[in-house]
């Protein structure tokens, strides 16, 4: 019983990241029906971010939540900038473009920016700086030989905090009923004198932003950063947003949360029904393929009408 | 002379160039004379992107379904084919050789496992897009990709073809040829390239080749007139698959050597942009933009110390950069034809030829240029 | 139509005319000019920190042997290539180094998928080729142009299965390895074989790729199966997470693991939780004697940050090519093979170097344990009797699932 607590508890932990993630790609799809692929590298670009204002701010010397704070915040804002950029120069000008073409640059600038990061700091894996005590503190013992750590703790109640404050921002203020109008027909809510690329704009730097928080976060909980470690996890955290319905906020965190706990218990329990822990990664997409199969619009998505 | 010995003079003339590039191409070389190794590498890698790429097109290009999952179904038929190279073939090669000689015996072999390998890939590309085929666009591209990467973990846990550390020949305690032999040559690739071209373009110009095209313009339209439009899909996607399988099963047999990290996402990635850069919907295009990404990796290793680092930069920047400018690639979606030499000369009988808003041409200015400019149009 | 096929001829000859060579049978080796040396390995992919590692090695080794004179007068040169990490990119650069740049020699590839993609080229024109770090054992069978440095592992998994069943008694292991690594899943397979011949008992066997972030389901299920002692044959980046994430989930076996494990970085991702964790290694960068000293030292000075293992393989392959170069006292591939082949106890930084018939690296290991962010000596173990048996064709387990791996012939335990 207390092993099922523990992969529960680590398996939340993965998914409450993978949830951060999928927030970011489920909301610019909904707005633009563009699956962001560099989405994931933001992720990394936050991760390093964070790493680098550590670094000239001295913080790893004096390791606390304070620091923490400081260097999830700054990283945040960089993730935004970078994020908005990328809109305003890659997207808007392919927006009238085909699909393809506008996959084809995603894909693009996924690939310079992972490059661009190889050739200027190398492939080599960097450690974050560990503001938790993660590294030397024990963790508190529930019951059984089942624990949580301070880091997981801290990564659950930041997580939850951002997903709160998303939630208060789309559904409580006006920018939030704008974005969600724009969701909901780009061209009228145009009509209804709403700034449609600032919307967009805005939507990116959020999006971005908490990509940002769970590469920050994640790194309290594994330090070991590297500029390719954006790819797998951004696909799964796209495969999260799609298992909860793409385009709805509060499915991108179920799925998440529901792709990190499959996962761990795959790898967990796998080996008992005879699948090594070695198809983990295939698992992630094998609940894409049947997420895909019996209900598309996803577990909390709503079909749409095609209207000819 | 009659169309079907045009044909066939057609078809000789082309083996027997590619009879001598192959030699020239080789380790003996043509009266002392050869290709450096290392540009007949890129020749024959060459060949092999232009079979991806134009059989992709067929499905991305004209039916207009997101498929980015090509390098599974190369994997596909590069495993299958050469797992019945190494471990079953060898008997059968010994049978034929004493029959027919050694290299007929190779050929004959050779060309049953790229059958194989291709039907296997072809069942894949059945199995991936009975499913798949029901999503549109973006779901459909991730779900290809998915389905490839599955293909190449599974692939990835089976020791008997090498598992992480590659497929060179037999496993021990499986007995089988100790070494994938070269039967793959420029013969073979550059045939199979052509061949590769002339069914696609074939299918293209078809009844189904329209369907295809009626699928991707506008698919609701296309079922509200009759079109099966699952059946044309998956027609389309199987075929592609083949096609897929047969170019790993030349792959595998020119490298002797096969191993998972070839066939990752980023190698769909490539063959996507490969005919995004020459325009889908266009063969031509798919062919140029074969070559050219194939080749252009092997020119940026030129650059001088500090830039070399910086060579996937460009790569990336350079895709970046076409898709602002010409997202439509190079070719859109015309052909190289031939009809836009001829257009201009066409003189139906009774008619007068008419160009641009409704003028007779043989009463306009007749500049070159003018001429391939209307017939450009028209093409 | 015959316009079209008349240019296309017209282009073909004029390319072919420019881009055609002569068929010699000659080498690459002749001449007394540079010495050009090949190097390649993955520079921009998933395993490009390895790539670039080694390369700094191989890059210092030539520049210290150019400041000392050359070789016989000659000078080396370093051409460098990059295969993205991929044996068919692998194959490619080799072909160009051999073909365009006329290398002499071949230092690469790190991993031994890429090894044996590329070794067949190496092989075939006769340019004699050594890895610095590739340890399945089929690359070195390629032909008799390919040579190593490092370990091969078979011999490393039998170490550390050795030195757990008799120093640590442990009867129960679980092992945690990197599935996409062909060297961890050698060490994997080596280590089981030798393990559960020594009568221990191997109790749960769990996977990871290189890049994942999270481990606790794997340690979990490790957790409950209660071993002894956990391997895990992987490399620094994930080892010094999972090391973490072992103390988290309140696991108290110690880790041991192989060389995978050498890099600065383990310090900063593991601390404190690495202490009581033992490896498999050929030195110890913490070794005081005075050529690691100096080399050490040396890197730091050069690249600002303390090498690992790949660097000092890197290191160690150039300088012995040098040496072999030095001996044979020519570049021609069929003497140069034959001095390498010669290499007896060569001082390097990676230990003793000596190379046996099979064209591997015999040296003995040292088990180090990891105390206080250093690697102290524990003890060495060396080769089993002679050199491994030549015979010995297992290319790596030929397990379906989870079965037991089939013994290889002809291999003593």
């Amino acid at each position: 019983m207390d092993t099922f607590v523990q992969q529960l508890i680590n398996g939340l932990n993965v998914g409450a990241i993978y949830a951060l993630i999928a927030l970011g790609y489920t909301m610019v799809y909904g707005i633009l029906r563009l699956i962001n692929f560099a989405h994931g590298d933001v992720y990394m670009v936050g991760a390093f971010a964070g790493y680098y204002i550590a670094l000239k701010l001295g913080l790893a010397a004096a390791p606390s939540f304070m620091s923490l704070l400081v260097v999830l915040v700054g990283s945040m804002i960089v993730a935004a900038i970078v994020g908005m950029i990328i809109e305003r120069f890659a997207y808007r000008p392919v927006r009238k473009y085909s699909r393809m073409t506008t996959l084809i640059m995603a894909i693009g600038v996924s690939l310079l920016i992972e490059n661009l990061f190889v050739a200027r700091i190398g492939a080599a894996p960097r450690a974050f700086p560990d503001f938790l005590g993660s590294q030397s503190q024990p963790p508190y013992h529930l019951f059984g030989n089942a624990a949580i750590s301070k880091a997981q703790i801290i990564i659950f109640l930041v997580s939850i905090a951002l997903m709160l404050v998303l939630q208060w921002i789309v559904y409580k203020t006006k920018v939030g009923t704008a974005m969600r109008a724009v969701s909901f027909n780009l061209n009228s809510a145009k009509l209804m004198g709403i700034n449609t690329d600032a919307i967009i704009s805005l939507t990116f730097a959020i999006g971005s932003s908490l990509a940002a928080a769970g590469g920050v976060l994640t790194a309290q909980y594994n330090p070991n950063i590297d500029p390719l470690m954006g790819i797998l996890t951004g696909l799964k955290a796209f495969v999260a947003a799609v298992l909860g319905g793409i385009g709805n906020i509060p499915g991108a965190v179920l799925g998440g949360l529901l792709i990190g706990t499959a996962e761990t218990f795959v790898v967990g329990y796998g080996s008992h029904v005879g699948i090594a822990s070695t198809y983990r990664d295939a698992v992630a997409f094998a609940i894409l393929i049947l997420v895909l199969l019996l209900r598309p619009s996803g577990l909390l998505g709503s079909t749409v009408q095609e209207k000819v | 002379m009659p169309t079907f010995l045009k044909r066939i003079l057609g078809l000789v003339i082309i083996v027997v160039l590619l009879v001598v590039a192959n030699a020239f191409m080789s380790r003996e070389g043509l009266f002392g004379f050869g290709l450096p190794y290392y540009y007949a590498e890129i020749l024959n890698l060459t060949g092999i992107s232009i079979i991806l790429a134009v059989s992709l097109n067929l499905i991305t290009g004209f039916t207009g379904q997101f498929s980015i999952g090509h390098a599974g179904f190369m994997a596909v038929g590069a495993y299958s084919s050469v797992f019945m190279t190494v471990y079953y073939s060898e008997s059968l090669e010994r049978w034929l050789t004493a029959l027919v000689g050694a290299t007929v015996a190779q050929s004959l072999v050779f060309i049953c496992v790229i059958i194989f390998g291709a039907l296997i890939a072809a069942l894949a590309g059945l199995i991936v897009g009975i499913p798949s085929l029901r999503l549109r666009g973006d779901y459909l591209a991730i779900v290809t990709l998915g389905f490839a990467e599955i293909i190449r973990i599974i692939i990835l846990n089976i020791d008997r073809v090498g598992g992480a550390t590659g497929f060179r020949g037999r496993v021990p305690p499986w007995d089988g040829r100790p070494l994938i032999p070269q039967y793959a040559n420029f013969i073979w690739i550059g045939g199979f390239a052509i061949l590769t071209i002339v069914v696609v373009r074939n299918i293209v110009n078809s009844d189904t080749g329209r369907a295809l095209v009626s699928i991707r313009e506008d698919e609701l339209a296309a079922e509200a007139m009759g079109i099966n439009t699952t059946h044309y899909k998956v027609l389309s996607f199987v075929i592609s698959s083949a096609f897929a399988g047969i170019a790993g099963a030349l792959f595998g047999h020119f490298r002797q050597f096969l191993h998972t990290n070839d066939f990752q996402f980023i190698r769909s990635i490539e063959i996507i942009i490969m005919i995004v850069l020459g325009g889908m919907g266009s063969i031509t295009g798919a062919v140029l933009g074969a070559i050219v990404i194939t080749i252009l990796p092997e020119l940026l290793r030129k650059l001088p110390g500090n830039l070399y680092s910086y060579r996937l930069v460009i790569y990336s920047a350079l895709v970046i950069v076409i898709m602002l400018t010409r997202p439509q690639g190079v070719m859109g979606s015309k052909e190289f034809g031939l009809s836009w030499l001829k257009r201009p000369q066409r003189r139906r009988v009774g008619d007068t030829a008419v160009g641009e808003k409704g003028v007779p041409i043989a009463q306009q200015p007749a500049t070159a240029a003018k001429e391939i400019e209307q017939g450009k149009k028209h093409a | 139509m015959k316009r079209t096929l008349f240019a296309l001829f017209l282009i073909t000859t004029l390319l072919t005319s420019f881009a055609c060579e002569r068929r010699t049978n000659g080498t690459n080796g002749a001449g007394t000019g540079t010495i050009t040396v090949g190097y390649y390995g993955d520079l921009s992919g998933r395993t490009s920190s390895f790539g670039q590692s080694t390369k700094n090695g191989v890059e210092m080794a030539a520049d210290e042997i150019n400041k000392a004179g050359g070789i016989n007068g000659r000078t080396v040169q370093i051409i460098t290539e990059d295969d993205q990490g991929e044996p068919n990119k692998a194959a490619t650069v080799v072909t160009k180094l051999i073909n365009q740049d006329k290398v002499m020699a071949l230092l690469g590839e790190v991993a031994s998928s890429n090894s044996l993609a590329a070794a067949p080229k190496a092989q075939e024109a006769k340019v004699p080729m050594i890895s610095p770090s590739s340890t399945n054992p089929a690359v070195t069978q390629v032909g008799d142009y390919i040579f190593r440095v490092c370990f091969i592992d078979p011999f490393q998994g039998e170490v550390m299965a050795k030195f757990a069943a008799n120093n640590l008694k442990a009867k129960k292991a679980a092992i945690l390895y990197d599935f996409n690594s062909d060297y961890s899943r050698g060490l994997y397979q080596f280590f089981k074989r030798s393990f559960t011949s020594q009568g221990g008992q191997i109790v749960s066997e769990q996977s990871y790729t290189q890049g994942d972030r999270d481990f606790s389901g794997q340690l979990t299920a490790i957790r409950s199966a209660a071993p002894d002692v956990i391997y895990v044959p992987g490399y620094y980046g994930e080892v010094g997470v999972i090391s973490n994430q072992t103390k988290q989930l309140g696991i108290k076996a110690p880790l041991l693991g192989g060389d995978g494990w050498d890099a600065p970085q383990l310090w900063q991702l593991g601390g404190a939780s690495l202490n009581g964790n033992y490896i498999s290694n050929h030195y110890s960068v913490d070794d005081p004697s005075p050529a690691i000293k100096k080399f050490v030292a040396d890197y730091k000075a050069r690249y600002n940050i303390l090498p690992d293992a790949l660097a000092a393989l890197g290191y160690d392959s150039m300088k012995v090519l040098g040496d072999a170069i030095k001996r044979a006292g020519s570049t021609d591939g069929a003497k140069l093979r034959d001095a390498i082949a010669q290499t007896k106890n060569f001082p390097g930084v990676t230990g003793t170097i000596t190379i046996d018939q099979d064209r591997n690296a015999v040296k003995p290991a040292v088990v180090l344990k990891l105390q206080d962010m250093k690697f102290v000596y524990e003890t060495t173990i060396s080769p089993e009797g002679s050199a491994p048996a030549s015979s010995s064709p297992a290319t790596g387990s030929a397990s379906t699932g989870t079965a037991v791996p089939a013994a290889p012939a002809g291999k003593a335990n």
